[in-house]
């Protein structure tokens, strides 16, 4: 069993929905943020989601690709994910990588699996990646023992949602809603209807990700979800920040609030 | 030399091709696939659009031989096909209106599109103005202000122009966006993508689409001339023009099939978009493994090139599967020999192309001193060049007062980063 495994394994035991929450590697540098992300997990975050910034995030919304295009102006490489999942590992977290393919793929598919199974993540998220697309990641995720953690929509056919989870490992991500990252006044019908679908079809945790910002909408997600991502809304506190220092309180405090959410009965 | 096409499997040309996208797109991917397979055997379709290339397009383009421009060619023959005489002054029109049409069919009421500089986005409104639907453009906002001009005739056509104001702020920005804006909405939107690269069905649909510049060419080469070219030069952006003309002529062995992609101020500068000779390697973008021009963690490196249209970082998977397997060549352009090519056509044949279409002149130019006297060449001439007037006058310094340049428009090539992207997307 990984490390992300285990955590929502324990969640469960304990009634309630894991708090997930994702900052982009080397923003503001890659120091302070492998430090952020380490905050993140001391306040509450029982997975910590490592991004890796990339120059064309298709999925991803302003605040997300804002803080990435900083990270990458500001030098961050590949190789900087891996200190990241090591410092979270060590710090007695769970980490996942979340990145577009290409960067795996130009890092080599293979060697990026062993360098993160190596730095001690679980696995990964593949936003672009569709497990048909998929066959090098699977191969590589079998041969070092990683999570594939692919992601279903509520555009996803009962087909699709079947084949997909077929595949996946460690947890589902389910996109609440068709549409990018970023923070939203309501996470509307559609999640709870995807995760339902979802359930139907595979006895894998699923987690909740996609316009997720408050502590009560972290609440109201965790009680039908296994996991609730957060990402926008934590990029954020360090994007809006006067300092780095108060960006890192005002991530302490919200990741807090959320971890509340989350264990609100 | 493999001169079949593979198009086995998921939208795959040998290696190249795929779909990586996220899941929210792949339902949407597969109801178009559905519907352009059977549109694509269904009479009534076919029809409907042959109806209207014929009335409202302007289809067939003709075949123009051009003796004096020829004079600087080696003494070759060349023959232009002249897809710049089509309504909105491009090839882009053709699979417009084939999208058009299919987004009716599947019951959707609004399309989007990027455009690198405008003639895509143009064609995409007209279509969208002629069938009803809403229609959203995204361009990048550099380019909004360099084609100010192009951007009001979207708006004339009832379009919403959109400018993108992240990354380079150019094509590869504005395709970012709409991918976006297709996630989002996919349930009553098609994106109508403007060239043969993305997801499948994406670049196999655009080439069916523009397949039919090369079907009429080659009949009209026979008919006309009583053979077939020696070579065909068309320019390569993100591709569609190129092979909507190759198509027709990848068996016909004796053909060469000449991609001319923008050189820039060189490919050793740095500052180009030939994925073909440059630092470009196979990987993935927007929706396709392909070749790309990315550094070496994989981020994608911003091109450049005097034409918009040609200034993209990557490249439809069909030329990258030509490309390797031989059947077709590919040859960087430079900035400089290009608007060379530009002035020739204009003073020797009396016809202005687009700037994207002078690169498969001075394409034109190279292949036909290397076939000589005996030899003759196709030139696609994928657009006409009254979008470039205002850059071309520009780069020749034919502007009696600096005050009559529109805002933004590109200068002299001494001005440096402003000379890019002064023209239409044309590829």
């Amino acid at each position: 069993m990984t490390g992300v495994s285990e955590v929502l394994a324990r969640t469960k035991k304990e009634g309630r929905a894991a708090l997930i929450g994702y900052l982009p590697t080397g923003f503001p540098t890659v120091e302070q943020s492998i430090e952020a992300m380490v905050a993140m997990a001391q306040s509450g975050a029982d997975i910590v989601e490592v991004g890796l910034p990339y120059t064309d995030p298709l999925m991803d919304g302003p605040v997300i690709q804002t803080a990435a295009t900083k990270a990458l102006e500001n030098g961050v490489r590949v190789a900087d994910v891996f200190d990241a999942a090591a410092a979270i590992t060590q710090a007695g977290s769970a980490a996942v990588v979340m990145t577009y393919w290409n960067p795996v793929l130009r890092f080599g598919v293979d060697t990026f699996a062993a360098k993160l199974r190596e730095s001690g993540a679980s696995g990964l998220i593949t936003p672009d990646l569709v497990p048909d697309e998929a066959g090098e990641w699977i191969t590589a995720s079998d041969d070092h023992d990683l999570d594939r953690i692919f992601l279903v929509a509520p555009s996803s056919t009962p087909q699709r949602l079947a084949s997909t989870t077929a595949a996946t490992r460690g947890f589902v991500y389910a996109a609440s809603l068709m549409g990018v990252t970023g923070a939203r006044d309501s996470v509307g019908d559609q999640a709870q209807v995807l995760v339902e679908r979802t359930r139907e079809v595979t006895d894998l945790p699923v987690c909740v990700g996609l316009g997720v910002s408050t502590p009560e909408q972290a609440h109201q997600v965790a009680r039908f979800a296994d996991g609730v991502i957060v990402g926008s809304a934590l990029v954020r506190c360090l994007l809006e920040a006067d300092s780095f220092a108060a960006g890192l309180d005002e991530l302490r405090s919200l990741t807090g609030r959320l971890a509340d959410g989350v264990r609100r009965t | 030399m493999t001169t079949a096409v593979h198009s086995a499997g998921l939208g795959r040309f040998g290696e190249f091709g795929g779909r990586y996208v996220p899941e929210a797109l792949v339902a949407a991917l597969e109801e178009l696939d559905e519907f352009r397979t059977k549109a694509m055997v269904d009479p009534a379709f076919i029809g409907e659009l042959t109806q209207l290339h014929r009335t409202y397009t302007g289809r067939p383009s003709i075949l123009t031989a051009v003796p004096r421009f020829a004079e600087h060619c080696g003494g070759a023959q060349v023959v232009l096909k002249r897809e710049d005489l089509n309504h909105t002054g491009s090839h882009k029109i053709n699979n417009v209106l084939g999208q058009a049409l299919l987004t009716r069919r599947m019951g959707k009421t609004r399309v989007i599109a990027e455009t690198g500089a405008g003639q895509h986005g143009v064609a995409t409104a007209t279509a969208a103005a002629l069938l009803g639907l809403e229609c959203v453009v995204y361009m990048g906002k550099v380019d909004t202000e360099r084609q100010a001009l192009n951007v009001a005739r979207m708006r004339l056509l009832g379009a919403t122009v959109v400018p993108v104001e992240h990354g380079s702020q150019t094509l590869k920005d504005a395709v970012n966006e709409a991918f976006r804006d297709w996630v989002a909405n996919v349930d009553h939107t098609h994106y109508v993508l403007g060239t043969v690269t993305g997801p499948y069905p994406f670049p196999e649909m655009v080439r069916d689409f523009h397949r039919i510049i090369g079907v009429e060419a080659r009949a009209q080469m026979l008919d006309e001339y009583g053979r077939l070219p020696d070579a065909i030069c068309a320019c390569v952006g993100g591709g569609s023009n190129a092979m909507g003309i190759f198509h027709r002529f990848i068996d016909d062995a004796g053909v060469r099939l000449v991609g001319l992609e923008g050189g820039g101020e060189g490919v050793h500068s740095g500052r180009h978009a030939s994925r073909f000779s440059g630092q470009a390697e196979p990987g993935v973008l927007h929706g396709a493994y392909t070749y790309v021009l990315q550094d070496e963690d994989g981020q994608t490196v911003e091109s450049h090139s005097v034409s918009a249209g040609l200034d993209y970082p990557s490249v439809g998977p069909e030329h990258a599967f030509l490309r390797d397997s031989g059947r077709a060549e590919y040859y960087p352009v430079t900035d400089d020999e290009a608007m060379e090519a530009f002035r020739l056509l204009c003073r020797t044949e009396g016809i202005i192309p687009a700037i994207e279409s002078a690169h498969a002149l001075a394409g034109a130019m190279k292949i036909g001193r290397e076939l000589g006297p005996s030899g003759m060449v196709l030139v696609n001439l994928s657009g006409r060049g009254d979008k470039d007037v205002h850059t071309a006058a520009s780069w020749f310094g034919l502007l009696d007062d600096e005050a009559t340049t529109p805002p933004g428009d590109a200068p002299r090539p001494a001005d440096d980063e402003a000379a890019t992207g002064g023209g239409e997307s044309q590829t």
